[in-house]
């Protein structure tokens, strides 16, 4: 449609060449959640995969820590339009939490403490483009930001990368998490802008 | 978890400006014209869209402020004006009637509250973040729900407060409502305390008790939500009955 809006000029700060369209800098880092920050001891944390047959794999916060790590430098994009450049965090590839479990799935569904849920086609968090991230610029992630551990999905809008994650669960079919069953797209890729259901 | 409706394709929309009121001296409400639309709950949100002559554009989210019925078929938004902000200057100081804007909602299932709800419902409001808030009491009042709606309202100074007049109204001519005002920077003359930050005497003095399990939103910048909903459930609230909505900043 493209209607002119009279006299608005934008004042484009930071406008920046690498951003997904609609997308807006920011500097700061912005949070949204559905409901309270849940606060999670770690010595009561755990992750579970669960496979489409019922198997379950459960790491908890000290087995977690004894895996391999990586160090992450990813732009992230918020569905909300603010974007955050070369964001730096610490966590496990979902490649090494995956190495011994069997499944056919090609869905998951992220559970997390609090009740929130997100669907994830499983190729999406293979091949080193998924972590289960616990540090934040080189400090324990901050409850408010999904600590102690969250999904960190860079290349999709930043609600798949579920806070405060607690499960993986293997689904043969796909079907929509938390935001997903309230109108957001099925997948979320920001440089096509699907934001809603039907972008 | 929610299975709300879901909205058809979220298009964009012209909407026509019909009315402009200045709420506080920063404040400004945008009555809407948006042929077609679908209607809303009180407490979802819509997205705008402003498009510059060289084809630039930002889009930002507003909650809507008014309660849907279809015989007045408006929509209206509440803008706080930040002063050094890209879109909200444009919005509270050079719309003007007759401005077409791109709109595209209403958006959001999930921090919305529905009249069927039985429960008591507690509103906890941090500047702006009145507005979704301002519209289940609207709701409500259209049609005379009987749920009972308390409102804690943290605010600069008196001159800050949006819907002042309409919320003194309301309160004096429906029982069931009640709202306490917190100011944190200045308080009107005579009032009992000085200016302070919402914190658990308030909440625990002006909320409900967790054991009458009302359904809770709170709504305004991040830290704002961050503390009130820590309060709620260190008072013994079932965080699953507190909704959220946070306006970003700080
Ligand atoms: C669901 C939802 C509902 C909302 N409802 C309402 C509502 O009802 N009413 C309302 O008034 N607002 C609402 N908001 C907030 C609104 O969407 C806008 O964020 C707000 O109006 C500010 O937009 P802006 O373009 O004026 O400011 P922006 O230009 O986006 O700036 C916002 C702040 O960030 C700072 N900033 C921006 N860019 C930079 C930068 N590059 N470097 C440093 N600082 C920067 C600015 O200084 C400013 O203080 C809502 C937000 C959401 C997510």
């Amino acid at each position: 449609m493209g209607i002119i809006s009279r006299g608005f000029g934008g004042r484009r700060r930071d406008s920046a060449p690498d951003l997904p369209p609609g997308q807006y800098l920011t500097h700061d880092f912005p949070v949204l959640s559905a409901g309270p920050t849940p606060r999670v001891p770690l010595d009561r944390w755990r992750l579970t995969v669960a496979t489409e047959s019922g198997q379950k794999h459960t790491w908890d916060w000290s087995e977690l820590l004894a895996l391999p790590s990586e160090e992450i430098t990813k732009d992230i994009h918020c569905v909300t339009k603010w974007s955050k450049l070369g964001t730096t965090w610490r966590g496990v590839s979902l490649d090494t939490l995956f190495e011994d479990v069997e499944t056919a799935a090609d869905y998951v569904m992220a559970h997390s403490y609090g009740g929130y849920t997100t669907n994830i086609p499983f190729e999406d968090l293979l091949d080193g483009k998924a972590w289960i991230a616990y540090e934040f610029d080189g400090e324990p992630l901050h409850p408010e930001h999904g600590g102690p551990a969250r999904l960190l999905i860079p290349h999709l809008y930043f609600w798949k990368s579920a806070k405060w994650v607690n499960g993986l669960e293997m689904m043969l079919e796909d079907e929509p998490g938390f935001w997903e069953a309230a109108g957001y797209h099925m997948y979320g890729d920001p440089w096509s802008e699907q934001r809603y259901q039907g972008d | 978890m929610v299975r709300a409706a879901l909205p058809g394709r979220l298009s964009w929309r012209a909407g026509t400006v019909s009315a402009v009121r200045q709420e506080t001296p920063s404040a400004r409400t945008l009555v809407l014209e948006i042929p077609d639309w679908p209607g809303h709950l009180p407490g979802q949100h819509l997205d705008l869209r402003l498009t510059a002559e060289d084809g630039y554009s930002a889009q930002r989210s507003y909650s809507i402020a008014s309660d849907w019925s279809a015989a007045s078929g408006q929509v209206e938004i509440t803008i706080q004006r930040l002063d050094d902000g890209e879109v909200s200057p444009y919005l509270t100081d050079v719309v003007e009637p007759g401005d077409q804007i791109e709109l595209r909602g209403p958006i959001g299932g999930w921090f919305v509250w529905r009249a069927t709800q039985p429960a008591p419902v507690l509103l906890v409001a941090g500047g702006s973040g009145i507005v979704p808030l301002m519209a289940m009491i609207r709701d409500r009042g259209r049609r005379r729900a009987r749920q009972p709606f308390r409102l804690i309202y943290s605010v600069r100074t008196p001159e800050d407060a949006c819907f002042a007049d309409e919320l003194r109204r309301r309160v004096r001519d429906d029982p069931g409502l009640d709202v306490h005002f917190v100011y944190t920077r200045k308080t009107p003359d005579g009032w009992p305390t000085p200016p302070k930050r919402i914190d658990v005497a308030t909440i625990n003095s002006h909320g409900w008790p967790p054991d009458f399990a009302p359904d809770v939103f709170v709504c305004g910048p991040t830290s704002f939500v961050e503390t009130a909903a820590d309060i709620l459930v260190a008072l013994g609230h079932d965080p699953k009955k507190v909704r959220t909505e946070r306006f970003g900043g700080a």
